[in-house]
């Protein structure tokens, strides 16, 4: 009787409390009507943000749009192209002899003894707003000398009352140079650059020796320490000629230092932000560049609140790069140069929220909270591609939604490798071993169908079978180079070998049918895992291990966890391993080097990267002699050689390259994949009035479930209180008659 | 009362060197410094020289827990167990692994746990004293029987299935409240709703069972039959009587829920994106940040001590026959 009454108040009161407005927005109140991207972010915050230090890709989307190396990738050409960035142009090289005679451009590599490279910096470049630069009247830094008490409790650099900038010049590039060798945060660059920058490994030595006397025997543990200033301290690698150039001297000849410009390590540090963190107290209150970094870069970092949010807004002091005019074919066609020579960024800031759960990351895309699930990992692509593929719902919902799923091949490849130093799937130590141990690898590559990995786990490892080393999109990739010792060339297209060619070299290599002619004994082989099992994990280790007994070879597995299997790589003992490689830069040599000899994880106690210790003389010949090279015929002719060795020893079967990709909303623009372009949000914008009208279209609340969820309870809970009243006016009146009292 | 807290002080101290050597022992029985620092410092170019750096850097090159080079103390001294325990009896969290202070990040982040534990433990208790009221009220009765047996099966579904059920219906399909999240301000409580309501009824059936027992072994004693017997309402039985005489094993279930409002739910603050201290602890784990695990596994047994003691104290007013001694 009383529901309609109930269920009138309910409705006008969720009416009057704005009811019919969206209510599941993650973000606070109106933010989406701003020009603001959304990105999801994984697990975890990003634990390095200090230019020297920072090396992962997950950090890489905060350090790209903060700093600015000298160079960058063109965001639309491709194969990607190294363009200028704070630089006014690519520095061609010169070349020295031993003598400090000035060489020719062509000049053989084993004669350059130095390569200098003079990069001018364009002018007029500002360091985002930070207490580092302010200046008081007189010209005095104002936050140079602060005491502990002085610095308090704050805990972000805006918490400063007066905040400053300067120019942007050459001094700024060296001491970033030089700040490689620091000794108080990691330097992953230091190692591989002391074997390329002139005086740095030196240099290194000498920074050690001034810290330790800095630290006058304060322990390693105190973070309070003086401050030390790189300016103090040359070397010859690294200089500025005057103000706006900047000198590098290279030892020999070395093509892919152009792409190392691309990378932050060689981004400008300001020495006074350095000094201003350096001061007591700032350490402790998390006041240092891995927390709050300084750069030029477009953006600047204005929140962090670790494994929670953080916010990139847009640096005032930018100076809007051109928007690119030049791009691939299609790019025209799809709209990608209709903002050639706008001025970037367009986008006012940018926010990270951290995702602990997969789920809702991926419903708050579907809602239109998040632009894009997270800009920084391209598996999302592969996987709502899966969903889209096996649910006609799910892909009419995205066709509705408009959204886009640009695709390519990402720069980088996964492999099954197998050990050199191992006695059966290795080198071997006769020439008899070594020719059984070659057929038995390659009857193991032709086995393992690396097309049904690819359509089977197509949620994740979506992707195109390799044939070699070297993936698509860079120089010395050639389409047509089919690996002839496991696929079959029909109509021009590859076809993998039969089952039975497999079997017959595994009969050639020794083992009949699997087993040993000599012993009997069935060949079990180890597949090394580098990470403890979960049942999704479980179900591609069963479809190798169905691989291996396709041809009768049990494979044993040995799952561990990633310490204990790099241990395993240091030492040499893995049998078979899952393994894989992203480019530091799109150049051969960054994954031909995977299999140079002198580069043998377990003969170098894990200083290289060549995980299957693969030896082989003629190739580290052609590879000393290639590296040297610009991209050039010749280059072309001793990858060509170089691949086809190592499709004939199978040190690796080739596995996949996978696809790289976004997923974005209709109204993001400038959407373009490009996996080593990690400025990319420099280049994106949105359309926040047609992002706020498709979120309230899509989330309109239903509220009537709710309503009918409280009536019920309601109507529950009546009975039972008349039941209530009715038992206490029984127990009054056997009180009344009793003639009982409280 | 003062020796009664004097002793169970002493004894706190025993635990926590006990916890503290179990916390110790398990994490580096399967994690050594070495694995740590490199997981730490992840990436494709981890030398062993930068190995070294990041453990010295944070007091990890020393043995474990005997110094066989040091001389006289120092060979307990100078160890890792010494180093990170002994602080924490002064309440001295140090810095975690990746550099940034701990007392500063809990200071941070207990708002956050405090907000959703809170409320979620107050309406729990209130929901639960409630719903069990009526249930013995209604004792004997189908509602009775059917309320238990509701209770039961609440009781046997996984939190896991009650979130994800309640963030796919009123989140996803109802669109009504985010799915996870936090901001703080007036919008917190739009994130807080759903949490709540869920840790509610995830913990109701378990609630509402202990409560009615406690209620039912209270109103079948003589004095609550003679109340009865002298025609008082069920009502003034139940609150004034029963309920009022419950309050000791209630508390002591209150008590040992509360550390939980200060440490925060792993489960509940993952799943909403809440970032309090449980998510805390789950980071840590995940990024085998032993300052950190350890330093919650500590506070974890502190908050226990001091609850179990606060609720001893709290005895005495509750019931002036209790006398601490």
């Amino acid at each position: 009787m009383h529901a309609p009454i109930w269920l009138l108040l309910l409705g006008t009161l969720l009416h009057a409390t704005g009811c019919d407005r969206v209510t599941n927005s993650p973000h606070t109140a109106g933010s989406e009507s701003t020009n603001t991207y959304f990105s999801g972010h994984q697990e975890r915050s990003p634990k390095y943000l200090d230019s020297t230090a920072s090396y992962s890709l997950d950090e890489t989307q905060f350090t790209y749009l903060i700093y600015e190396p000298p160079y960058h990738f063109h965001y639309l050409k491709r194969p990607y192209e190294v363009v200028p960035r704070s630089s006014e142009a690519l520095a061609v090289p010169r070349y020295f002899d031993k003598n400090g005679t000035e060489l020719p451009s062509d000049a053989p590599g084993g004669e350059i003894v130095e390569s200098v490279y003079d990069i001018k910096i364009k002018q007029g470049i500002k360091f985002s707003p930070h207490p580092a630069f302010a200046k008081d009247a007189p010209g005095k830094y104002v936050y140079h000398d602060l005491t502990r008490a002085e610095v308090g409790n704050k805990r972000t650099p805006f918490e400063f009352e007066q905040l400053g900038t300067r120019d942007l010049t050459a001094h700024d590039y060296v001491y970033a140079i030089r700040r490689l060798a620091t000794t108080r945060i990691k330097s992953p660059s230091f190692s591989p650059m002391a074997e390329k920058i002139k005086g740095l490994k030196e240099y290194g030595e000498q920074i050690s020796a001034v810290d330790e006397k800095l630290r006058n025997g304060r322990p390693l543990t105190d973070r309070n320490l003086p401050f030390l200033d790189f300016r103090d301290y040359a070397f010859a690698g690294a200089e500025a000629v005057d103000d706006q150039t900047l000198r590098v001297r290279i030892i020999g000849k070395y093509p892919q230092f152009k792409y190392w410009l691309t990378i932050t390590f060689f981004a400008p540090v300001a020495w006074e932000v350095e000094k201003f963190y350096a001061q007591p107290g700032m350490a402790e209150n998390s006041l240092t560049m891995n927390d709050w970094p300084v750069g030029t870069g477009p953006f600047m970092l204005t929140e962090s609140k670790p494994n929670s949010r953080h916010v990139l807004s847009r640096n005032p002091n930018f100076r809007g790069e051109p928007f690119p005019c030049e791009g691939e074919e299609e790019d025209r066609a799809s709209g990608l140069l209709t903002d050639c020579g706008k001025p970037m960024p367009f986008l006012d800031r940018i926010v990270f929220t951290i995702e602990k759960e997969k789920i809702p990351q991926k419903t708050k895309f579907m809602q239109g909270y998040y632009d894009n699930p997270e800009i920084s990992r391209n598996d999302w692509l592969l996987e709502i591609d899966y969903d889209v593929k096996n649910s006609e719902d799910v892909a009419r919902l995205f066709k509705e939604r408009g959204i886009q799923m640009p695709r390519t091949l990402e720069v980088s490849n996964w492999y099954l490798g197998f050990n050199w130093l191992d006695p059966v799937v290795g080198k071997g130590k006769t020439p008899e071993q070594q020719t059984r141990n070659r057929k038995l690898r390659q009857a193991l590559s032709i086995a393992i169908d690396w097309e049904e990995f690819v359509r089977v786990f197509e949620n994740k490892a979506a992707g195109e079978s390799a044939m070699s080393p070297v993936p698509p999109g860079l120089f010395g990739f050639r389409k047509d180079a089919i690996n002839r010792v496991v696929y079959d060339v029909i109509d021009g297209k590859p076809r993998r070998k039969s089952i039975e060619v497999a079997q017959k070299l595994l009969a050639e290599a020794g083992y009949p049918d699997g087993r040993d002619a000599q012993t009997g004994q069935p060949l079990v082989l180890n597949y090394d895992y580098q990470r403890a099992l979960t049942p999704e994990l479980k179900a591609e280790v069963e479809w190798m291990v169905k691989q291996f007994r396709k041809i009768g070879v049990q494979l044993e597995l040995r799952a561990t966890d990633y310490n204990r299997f790099q241990d395993k790589a240091d030492k040499g003992s893995l049998q078979i391993f899952w393994w894989g490689w992203f480019a530091d830069y799109p150049d051969a040599e960054n994954f031909l080097f995977l299999l140079y000899g002198p580069n043998s994880q377990a003969l170098t106690q894990g200083n290289g990267n060549n995980t299957a210790n693969y030896q082989n003389d003629e190739f580290d010949r052609l590879f000393e002699e290639m590296k040297f090279l610009d991209d050039e015929p010749r280059k072309q002719q001793l990858i060509d050689r170089m691949v086809a060795i190592t499709q004939e020893d199978a040190p690796w079967a080739f596995g996949y390259n996978p696809y790289a990709g976004s997923v974005h909303h209709q109204w993001a623009g400038n959407v373009k994949p490009g996996p080593l372009v990690l400025d990319r949000l420099m280049y994106m914008k949105v359309d926040p009035a047609l992002r706020t009208a498709k979120i309230a279209e899509w989330n309109n609340p239903i509220w009537w479930p709710v309503v009918l969820i409280m009536l019920s309870l309601i109507a529950a809970v009546i009975p039972a209180f008349r039941t209530w009243k009715r038992r206490e006016r029984e127990n009054a009146a056997r009180g009344l008659a009793t003639g009982g009292a409280e | 009362m003062g020796a009664y807290i004097l002793r169970r002080a002493a004894y706190a101290v025993l635990i926590l060197i006990g916890v503290n050597l179990l916390t110790f022992t398990l994490f580096f029985a399967v994690n050594s410094p070495d694995n740590i620092a490199r997981l730490n410092i992840g990436g494709k170019r981890v030398s062993a020289d930068a190995i070294e750096k990041w453990k010295a850097e944070r007091g990890y090159d020393k043995p474990l827990w005997f110094n066989h080079d040091a001389d006289g103390a120092d060979k307990i001294k100078q160890t890792i167990f010494y180093d990170r325990s002994l602080r924490l009896f002064t309440l001295d969290f140090g810095t975690s692994d990746s550099g940034r202070q701990i007392r500063h990040e809990i200071g941070t982040r207990i708002v956050a746990s405090l907000a959703l534990a809170g409320p979620m433990l107050l309406l729990t208790v209130l929901v639960g004293i409630t719903f069990s009221l009526l249930l013995v009220f209604f004792r004997a009765s189908y509602l009775d029987f059917w309320g238990t047996v509701l209770c039961v099966v609440m009781m046997s579904i996984s939190s896991l299935f009650y979130i994800i059920m309640a963030q796919w219906f009123f989140g996803k399909t109802l669109k009504l409240v985010p799915l996870s999240g936090f901001v703080p301000g007036l919008d917190l409580l739009k994130f807080l709703a759903l949490p709540i309501i869920v840790g509610i009824v995830f913990q109701l059936g378990s609630e509402a069972r202990l409560f009615r027992a406690m209620l039912l072994e209270e109103s079948n004693k003589d004095y609550v039959r003679t109340a009865r017997s002298k025609g008082l309402s069920e009502a003034v039985v139940l609150f004034r009587h029963v309920l009022r005489n419950t309050w000791l094993p209630v508390l002591t279930h209150v008590s040992a829920l509360l550390p939980y409002a200060f440490l925060g739910s792993i489960v509940f603050e993952s799943f909403f994106g809440i970032p309090g201290l449980g998510t805390y602890v789950i980071e840590a784990i995940n990024g085998q940040d032993f300052a950190i695990v350890h330093v919650m596994v500590f506070l974890g047994s502190l908050l226990y001590i001091l609850a179990y003691l606060g609720t001893d104290i709290a005895y005495t007013f509750v019931d002036p026959r209790v006398r601490l001694a």
